[in-house]
């Protein structure tokens, strides 16, 4: 199976998967089974925008637009970002 | 210099145990039942947890389903806003019990495989019918949808059947595998002549990981842990010694890992005497092996000292008899021939049977 996400997918946490605010150490905590991953800002920024209605065009539109940057770049880095969590199965993807 | 909050805790609930797995890491002589803290205690400890940072923990034993109150545990480090993990063989897992684990907000459940087979599997188990119930709780954990992950302990005896391992992962709907070679902690050490694999099966199952993991990406994730016998450095043990993780004793001895307590000359404290925190942060058991002062020479200009810490302490304490030597394992060190010598006799071993764990 390829990790690729097209642009219509819709990615989302499937259960067991979830972020959290981590007070203690002021920042956004992705909890996973049997791991946690500390999110930077970039990050927090993608996964807030991924709840399995949003296809993953939108995300990086909305991406692009909030921060006011170029599409490509945007496009490339959440790529990455969500092919990344894909591998670990901390993301799947509606068709 | 503080050293950071842990991340995660491994609630070590009960000892009991129904299996008689003859690689038990527990320690030799186990705890009783009147011994484990109560319910209410527990809660405690998951609320004094997740205040000073720790976001997940791991319900583990024993068998934790040993426990009657396993239901009301997990709803209380759920209330107190921890990831549950619940680390089982699956047996004393009933579909009753599992409606009611999932209401009170268990997360993710880790099953141990022993084997693929009833006969495989009962005999390294210990537990006529154990495999048959594994694979029962495992079709139910499928049905509700709970994550899984499927813990695969691997050695001589199983480790040659490691593809149809694999296929069973994936066709029980784990979501993640972890290939876990036997480590020799507490009751495994007796059964070494055993357990440890041929280099030629270690260098097989390596291969035949990567290959799985490449072939099943995106359905399945693997963690691999390998037998650092054969390995030229030592296991990053813990993240490092009191830096990410803890561990509670089901009498609520509190410690750095689970097979702390053989270390002679450091003294445990208990959760019921003082408080998580003040534990972590200030006992000298904690802080007996952080940083890098009680690190032997080698260790202390050695480029790898971020990335291993310095290895196990309870290996060198067992292999080189002092937990403040080098972890015998890594190559560097000059106790590294004894390992080279363990592995000598077990080839040698004869293949005689187990002792199991009773």
């Amino acid at each position: 199976m390829s990790l690729h996400i097209a642009p219509h997918e819709r990615p989302y946490l499937p259960r067991g998967v979830r972020l959290m605010r981590d007070k203690l150490r002021d920042q956004t905590v992705l909890l996973a089974p049997e791991k946690a991953v500390a999110l930077d800002m970039v990050g927090e920024a993608i996964l807030t925008r991924v709840n399995g209605v949003n296809s993953l065009d939108e995300i990086v539109t909305d991406l692009a637009q909030t921060y006011n940057a170029p599409r490509d770049q945007i496009a490339g880095d959440v790529q990455r970002f969500l092919q990344g969590l894909r591998a670990r199965i901390f993301l799947r993807v509606h068709p | 210099m503080s050293p950071p909050p842990p991340v995660a805790m491994l609630a070590e609930l009960t000892h009991r145990c129904p299996l008689a797995c003859p690689y038990c890491s527990n320690p030799l002589d186990l705890l009783k039942k009147d011994a484990e803290l109560d319910t209410e205690t527990w809660a405690i400890a998951f609320r004094q947890a997740a205040e000073m940072g720790v976001l997940q923990v791991h319900l583990s034993g024993g068998e934790p389903a040993s426990r009657p109150d396993l239901v009301e545990l997990t709803q209380a480090a759920h209330d107190a806003g921890l990831y549950t993990n619940l680390i089982t063989s699956g047996i004393g897992l009933t579909p009753r019990r599992l409606d009611a684990l999932e209401a009170a907000g268990l997360d993710h459940v880790q099953l141990s495989m022993q084997g693929t087979t009833a006969e495989l599997a009962d005999w390294i188990g210990g537990y006529k019918g154990g495999f048959a119930r594994k694979l029962m709780v495992a079709e139910e954990l499928k049905q509700r949808g709970i994550p899984l992950t499927l813990n695969a302990v691997m050695h001589r005896h199983n480790l040659d059947d490691l593809d149809r391992t694999i296929e069973m992962a994936v066709e029980l709907g784990a979501r993640r595998m972890e290939v876990a070679c036997v480590q020799f902690h507490g009751w495994a050490t007796q059964n070494r002549g055993m357990l440890l694999p041929t280099r030629e099966q270690t260098e097989t199952t390596k291969r035949k990981v990567a290959e799985a993991a490449e072939r099943l990406k995106g359905v399945m994730a693997f963690d691999f842990v390998p037998p650092d016998y054969y390995a030229d450095y030592p296991k990053a043990c813990m993240g490092g010694w009191g830096s990410a993780g803890l561990n509670i004793a089901p009498d609520g001895t509190v410690l750095p890992c689970h097979s702390a307590q053989m270390i002679p000359h450091l003294t445990f404290e208990k959760i019921t005497d003082k408080p998580l925190a003040e534990i972590w942060y200030d006992s000298p058991s904690f802080n007996a092996y952080r940083g890098d002062d009680w690190m032997p020479d080698t260790c202390r200009s050695c480029e790898r000292k971020e990335i291993d810490f310095g290895g196990c302490r309870c290996q060198a304490l067992m292999i080189a008899g002092d937990a403040a030597k080098m972890d015998p394992v890594c190559r560097k060190s000059p106790d590294h021939a004894r390992v080279a010598q363990m592995l000598e006799d077990a080839m040698a071993a004869p293949q005689d049977g187990f002792t199991y764990r009773r």
